[in-house]
């Protein structure tokens, strides 16, 4: 019965609505606004200054699916889970005050993850406004440092131009969060509904123009570099520059990495492909990067997690930067040729004036480090031969038993960071991961959004005991709704990652990060999903395979060792070249 | 980089939030606003904000970029002070006795060609416009007689060189 809602979930069609001529309410101009835009899931959590918008909802729940989350954070990291597997809008919508101020934390993630979803709060009425009334917060003033736009409407009149505003600059150019506020006397209020979809907003120029000028200068030098290297970012994905970055690459024969957030856009087992860079990232890839000659960045920004100390990272390469956003050129890393656009676009503009190349004396000098980071980490995370369970070997039996189809879906800390270095995948949009703001929490409820976007994949988010107990009430949702994602918590007891800066900066003296865990089978079957703790590595394959062939929510509790360390690691301040393998 | 003086013109909606955004990306990078004007400009509902900030042009240049990123803003530029014709202006309120009391005064006025506003039974007010060091010098010139009150308002600024918004607002509407 359970699974049959989300059956209907993927029958709702776009039944938008021209004008009328009949006049509407606000709340119900909301939901047209919203089916106007495709929309036929929303995450959400109903209260005084939203309840008009709720009443429609019940009335058109035929046609636009709510999911009431346990929290409001919930609501804005599975609007995200959803928009990052789908590459369409994700939507929430939340009560005035608390129920605002709780969507902060998801906006500021889609914000530094550039996501786009629109959140819709509920306000107190206009006369109200500046009164300090019952749950009325300034959500906009709140708000503002962390979305893309956001916008207060005070008159239903506002409701259809400024909606189909926020679903365009959601979506376009670099995408991001919108936060639209409505006050509850524009939801009351009745106006003759018409709605046009957004295709400009004269102040917002959503993609530069490519510059060929740009374009043929990097080619010249892609061309006459003799150890080009790629480092991609999230910006392939966004930009659907998936197959354009597979043919450029074939092409040049250039070694490429990719950022925890371009995960998945090549895959894993592509020859070109050479690994992750960054902090955690792979040896190969951040030690070669102050060997280049052309360094070419596209679709990422360079965060200082991927380039460590910007004193010593790539001083010795010509840089170029493929990217959609200007003000991410020059912003932390001076480059020499800055190709503007969308990753798609340049890239094929790109690709036919650059050489055929295979650079094989350059490539082995990637196997070389690969070898070494195999022999020293690699080997132990994965085949280990001490009796406590690693956090690799967990996800390399979730990749055995997945065949590499699977979404993996992270919070932040140790397990993510296992995650995205063994995690093997085959299609794109599959890494779904807080990246940028390491949003504890984030993989709970992004799964479920990750799922109910992508019904015909395997979702498993894989958390840290630490984050699973920061969200860990969207359990409701996935028993009330039967979404069958599979859930792994990696439980050490410690607040894993913290605990290793404390381990190796601050002398092992464990501040706080000691947990006394909960038994959480116990607290899964709570909720009545089928759950399993496996603490000894006989059982490992059986019960992930268990897991993965189950049709239902499956929760695996993994107790891996405690007090294990993610290497390689380059320290906080460190150059890339000074990457540690233990 | 040394820091230096930059003329920041913002051309924008004139949109309620706008200030809040613009005011939060200076916050983000602890820089100080030295001052700050918001106006019409030359174009029909087109706002301009005209910021001063100390700083480096590497930073000014990354405000730049993050103010122009921001969805309401048209355009941003930014100036060093010799690439524009600037000016500020001030409002003296000085004690009405003082002026005949204290000879001085009228030649301060006559001096610093500054225009008497209103005078009353109680006090006088003087505008003057022109640059900060003038104003400065004006200022410490009165002071020794007393200013009951003192204002100086944001620098307001006309650049050298062409600022296209026009062209800008009607090639979007030609896109369309």
């Amino acid at each position: 019965m359970r699974y049959e809602f989300m059956e209907t979930i993927k029958l709702k069609k776009d039944q938008s609505t021209k004008s009328t001529g009949i006049k509407i309410t606000g709340a119900e101009a909301i939901i047209h606004c919203l089916l106007a835009e495709g929309v036929d899931l929303i995450y959400g959590y109903p209260g005084g200054a939203i309840m008009p918008v709720y009443d429609e909802l019940y009335k058109f729940q035929d046609k636009l699916t709510h999911i009431l989350t346990r929290h409001e954070q919930g609501a804005t990291h599975a609007a995200q889970g959803f928009a990052r597997v789908t590459g369409k809008v994700g939507v929430a919508m939340a009560t005035s005050g608390p129920g605002a101020t709780n969507l902060v934390t998801g906006l500021a993630d889609a914000q530094i993850d550039s996501t786009p979803i629109v959140c819709i709060t509920g306000q107190v009425p206009r006369h109200l406004l500046g009164s300090d009334a019952f749950q009325e917060t300034d959500i906009i003033g709140i708000s503002t440092p962390v979305t893309k736009w956001n916008h207060q409407i005070t008159k239903a009149s506002e409701i259809p131009e400024v909606m189909a505003k926020a679903f365009y600059i959601a979506k376009s150019g670099r995408p991001g969060p919108v936060l639209i506020d409505i006050t509850k006397n524009a939801q009351f209020e009745e106006f003759e509904f018409s709605y046009e979809k957004c295709t400009g907003v004269r102040s917002y120029k959503p993609v530069p123009e490519p510059s060929i000028k740009a374009i043929e200068a990097a080619a010249e030098l892609i061309n006459s570099a003799k150890k080009p290297y790629i480092v991609w970012g999230q910006g392939v994905i966004l930009g659907k520059a998936e197959e354009a970055l597979k043919a450029f690459v074939e092409k040049a024969g250039i070694p490429a990495a990719w950022t925890i957030m371009g995960e998945s856009a090549l895959p894993t087992s592509h020859p070109m492909n050479v690994g992750m860079v960054g902090m955690h990232g792979n040896y190969g890839p951040n030690v070669l990067t102050n060997e280049c000659d052309v360094l070419i960045a596209i679709g990422m920004r360079f965060d200082d997690r991927v380039t460590g100390n910007l004193d010593t990272y790539a001083k010795q390469a010509k840089i170029i930067h493929f990217e959609i956003d200007p003000a991410e050129v020059n912003k932390n890393v001076a480059v020499d040729i800055a190709v503007l656009g969308n990753a798609k676009t340049t890239l094929e503009l790109i690709l036919p004036l650059i050489n055929e190349n295979s650079h094989e004396e350059w490539h082995k000098e990637f196997d070389k480090k690969y070898k070494e980071e195999f022999a020293q980490v690699i080997e132990k995370d994965l085949h280990p031969s001490k009796p406590g369970l690693t956090m690799g070997e967990v996800i390399e039996e979730i990749n055995l038993a997945s065949e590499h189809e699977a979404v993996i879906v992270t919070d932040v800390g140790q397990h993510q960071m296992a995650a995205c270095r063994y995690a093997k995948f085959k299609h794109s949009k599959s890494n779904i991961t807080s990246g940028g703001l390491g949003t504890m929490g984030f993989a709970l409820p992004a799964a479920i959004g990750a799922k109910m976007g992508a019904m015909e994949r395997e979702v498993v988010a894989i958390i840290g005991d630490g984050g699973y107990q920061m969200t860990i009430q969207e359990l409701g949702v996935i028993f009330q709704h039967n979404i069958p994602v599979k859930i792994v918590v990696l439980n050490n007891d410690h607040l894993g990652m913290v605990r290793q800066w404390q381990e190796l900066f601050f002398e092992s003296r464990y501040a706080s990060t000691v947990m006394t865990n909960p038994d959480f089978v116990k607290i899964a079957e709570g909720y009545h999903i089928e759950a399993k703790r496996v603490t000894e590595r006989k059982d490992l394959k059986t019960v992930v395979q268990e897991m993965i062939a189950s049709k239902n929510p499956y929760f695996l509790e993994v107790r891996v060792e405690k007090e294990d360390n993610v290497f390689p690691m380059i320290p906080s301040g460190a150059s890339v070249s000074e990457i540690r393998l233990k | 980089m040394k820091k230096q003086w930059f003329t920041i013109s913002v051309y924008s909606e004139n949109n309620v939030g706008l200030l809040n955004r613009i005011s939060g990306i200076f916050l983000k990078r602890h820089i100080n606003v030295e001052s700050l004007n918001v106006s019409k400009s030359e174009i029909e509902h087109v706002s301009k904000f005209t910021i001063v900030v100390n700083t480096t042009e590497d930073w000014t240049r990354k405000i730049v970029a993050q103010i122009e990123k921001q969805i309401e803003v048209i355009k941003a530029f930014y100036h060093r002070d010799d690439e524009t014709i600037y000016q500020e202006s001030a409002l003296f309120k000085i004690a009405s006795h003082l002026l005949f009391d204290e000879r001085q005064i009228q030649n301060i006025i006559k001096e610093s060609n500054s225009q008497i506003v209103t005078v009353s039974r109680d006090f006088f007010v003087l505008a003057k416009t022109g640059r900060r060091h003038e104003i400065d010098e004006m200022h410490d010139a009165l002071e020794p007689f007393g200013i009951m009150q003192f204002v100086r308002s944001g620098r307001i600024t006309v650049t050298k060189a062409e600022m296209p918004i026009t062209a800008m607002l009607e090639d979007f509407y030609q896109d369309k």
